[in-house]
């Protein structure tokens, strides 16, 4: 205690500038060492880190916390997806027409290289990095199981990839209500776009994470789903067409359901009786709907398996 | 110094309270045995986990911590059942795995903030405490940059810094100086006594190297092909070496003629200035220094001869000095 004594008279004198006030902002100058503090506050559980992951993941996808590079892709595609609603818009504005030319609903498969290119780009980001770089014993060793990891991903991947489709409908909603067209119709077709939205974004979302998470090398996961997507997309085409001229017509409507986009299309396109994307004819509708709706329901849950059992040895042996 | 820390040790390795019990511990991997009947109490304070590569130390840390669940046998961490309790523990327990584990396009604070929220804790901690945590072990400006352009030191540092930033009671550190240079070794092995010293945290640190932890180990366990081969407190084996290396500026002899007639066992007067002298109590340290300030010489060092704990796994050696 009487050895702090000389210090208050000590500052005065080296330094006279100072008036005697300045004897606590001095003390300021020094640097404590405080030493490792503890934490005693509160610890969350697992609902937490799950949703801590995912937002993480969502940031991530669209380049938010990493360097400028990471940015580019997602937001030039964001920007490519969102200009046709924009000219659609100024087309009618300009012509008066007075409806859309493309529907709430088809406008995702018309746009489906970019989307494709938008998930060969996210995809990878969500699983192949932390594979690549060892990541995963990090995160297993932190208070949630694998099982969370693979869920936070696929839904980090999901979300992301509705709001982009989500943002591009609504910007065909804004158009069109700005241009006059009747309200209740554009809403209602809007919904239907929602729903076509969220069913591509979930299947995408696991296809595109089961072809991420078994190709770690930068790139190849990338190629991969770029070629999944868009090689199956054009097979699957061409097998359409030629069932359609050898005369099996139901063979055709059901070869649909082999490619994600059209899977959805006619899913949506049976379900909400609108009209179908690429003049394409699917199976009739009840039957349609369930058979679709099956599929899409199958896929998503094979790709949740696989994913799962792609990750029960992760990080261990 | 060095005899008084020895006597703290050897308080700490009786201490009641065993942060790791394994009973019975095994575990195969198709036909290869990792691990074979292991049972092992590990103290509080730096336990040093020996073995060369491929002895079961990683296995045994992934049991330890839930990941992988043992074919037989129980482990226990901070009282709690790794097969059952694998989130419990690894929200109080930090892991620094031996590989490369980071992401290289992101700055070692968004990722280590990143990871602390995956340890629960709230975003405004998880912020606060990695800027706490990244200054203690070392890491300052380079913080914001991307984690690629880090050398390998500094990533190690990054990696204890994720295993530390929530606080945990016990951290598991495998083979953290791998890699590292001779000064970045040093560096380490120093940070990780702090952890323990002035952390108040507990270590559990796998070296293939006995020699670098028998530095900072309180406990040292060995394990060679899953099997234990030993498991004894750092103090226990090094307090029977009992020599004392006293060197003194001037009046060796007299110093030495005075500890001979208060009955020390005075040994090897090789040098002019040094001698050693049997250490048979605390008494011997008292007359050194009364002997010295008598005689008014100058202490240059008193230096407890500690037994290199490689001494005790020569088996001729074995019964006489470390299990007595």
């Amino acid at each position: 205690m009487s050895g702090a004594e000389p210090v208050p008279s000590a500052i005065p004198s080296a330094v006279p500038a100072r008036s005697a006030a300045s004897a606590a902002p001095a003390a300021d100058d020094v640097i404590h060492d405080i030493g490792f503090r503890h934490y005693d506050g509160q610890r969350f559980g697992r609902g937490w880190v799950v949703r801590s992951l995912l937002v993480e993941t969502v940031r991530g996808v669209f380049g938010l916390g990493r360097p400028a590079r990471a940015k580019a892709m997602p937001w030039a595609l964001i920007g490519i997806l969102l200009i046709p609603p924009l000219i659609i818009a100024l087309s009618i504005l300009l012509t008066g027409g007075d409806q859309l030319p493309v529907s709430y609903t088809q406008y995702p498969s018309s746009m489906s290289l970019v989307i494709a290119l938008f998930v060969a780009g996210a995809a990878p980001y969500c699983v192949s990095r932390d594979l690549r770089h060892g990541v995963m014993p990090l995160y297993l060793s932190r208070p949630m199981k694998r099982s969370d990891y693979v869920f936070a991903k696929f839904a980090g991947l999901s979300i992301s990839l509705f709001a982009v489709l989500a943002l591009a409908d609504t910007l065909l909603l804004v158009g069109a209500l700005l241009t006059k067209l009747p309200v209740g119709d554009q809403l209602a077709g809007w919904a239907g776009g929602m729903v076509t939205s969220a069913v591509l974004a979930v299947l995408l979302g696991g296809i595109g994470l089961v072809i991420a998470a078994f190709t770690t090398r930068r790139g190849l996961g990338v190629a991969a789903i770029i070629t999944a997507l868009m090689v199956v997309s054009g097979i699957v085409a061409m097998l359409v067409a030629v069932a359609d001229q050898k005369g099996y017509p139901t063979v055709a409507s059901y070869l649909h359901v082999l490619d994600p986009f059209s899977l959805v299309d006619g899913f949506v396109t049976r379900l909400l009786g609108v009209d179908a994307a690429n003049g394409s004819t699917y199976p009739p509708a009840p039957l349609g709907a369930v058979v679709f709706g099956l599929v899409i329901v199958g896929a998503i849950g094979a790709c949740l398996g696989i994913l799962v059992r792609r990750y029960r040895k992760v990080g261990v042996v | 110094m060095d005899h008084r820390a020895a006597l703290g040790r050897a308080q700490d390795g009786a201490s009641p309270v065993p942060s790791v019990v394994a009973e019975d511990l095994t575990r195969t991997f198709g036909p290869v045995t990792a691990l074979s009947q292991l049972s092992v109490e590990m103290p509080e304070g730096v336990v040093g986990l020996v073995g060369a590569n491929g002895a079961g130390k990683s296995t045994l840390i992934k049991i330890l911590l839930g990941l992988l669940p043992p074919t037989s046998g129980r482990a226990r961490m901070l009282g709690m059942d790794a097969a059952t309790e694998g989130l419990a523990i690894r929200q109080i327990v930090g892991y620094m795995p031996e590989s490369d584990c980071l992401p290289t396009d992101v700055s070692a604070t968004e990722f280590v903030v990143h990871l602390a929220r995956m340890s629960g804790l709230p975003s405004a901690v998880a912020r606060e405490r990695t800027a706490d945590t990244l200054r203690h072990v070392g890491l300052y400006e380079e913080r914001y940059r991307s984690i690629g352009g880090y050398s390998t030191g500094m990533k190690q540092r990054v990696k204890l810094a994720q295993a530390l930033v929530h606080d945990p009671k016990l951290v598991l550190l495998d083979e953290p100086t791998n890699g590292l240079d001779p000064a970045g070794r040093d560096e380490m092995l120093g940070l990780i006594q702090r952890i323990s010293s002035d952390f108040a945290i507990s270590v559990v640190v796998t070296s293939h190297l006995l020699g670098e932890l028998e530095r900072i180990a309180d406990h040292i366990v060995v394990i060679e092909a899953g099997v234990l081969q030993r498991s004894t407190s750092t103090a226990d084996a090094t307090q029977l070496s009992g020599v004392l290396l006293v060197e003194v500026t001037d009046g060796a002899p007299e110093l030495v003629a005075r500890l001979r007639a208060a009955g020390a066992q005075v040994a090897d007067d090789g040098g002019a200035h040094t001698f050693t002298v049997e250490l048979a109590g605390e008494w011997v340290l008292d007359a050194v220094q009364d002997g010295a300030a008598d005689l008014g010489v100058g202490l240059v060092r008193m230096q407890r001869r500690r037994h290199h704990l490689t001494e005790i796994f020569r088996p001729e050696q074995e019964g006489g000095h470390v299990r007595s």
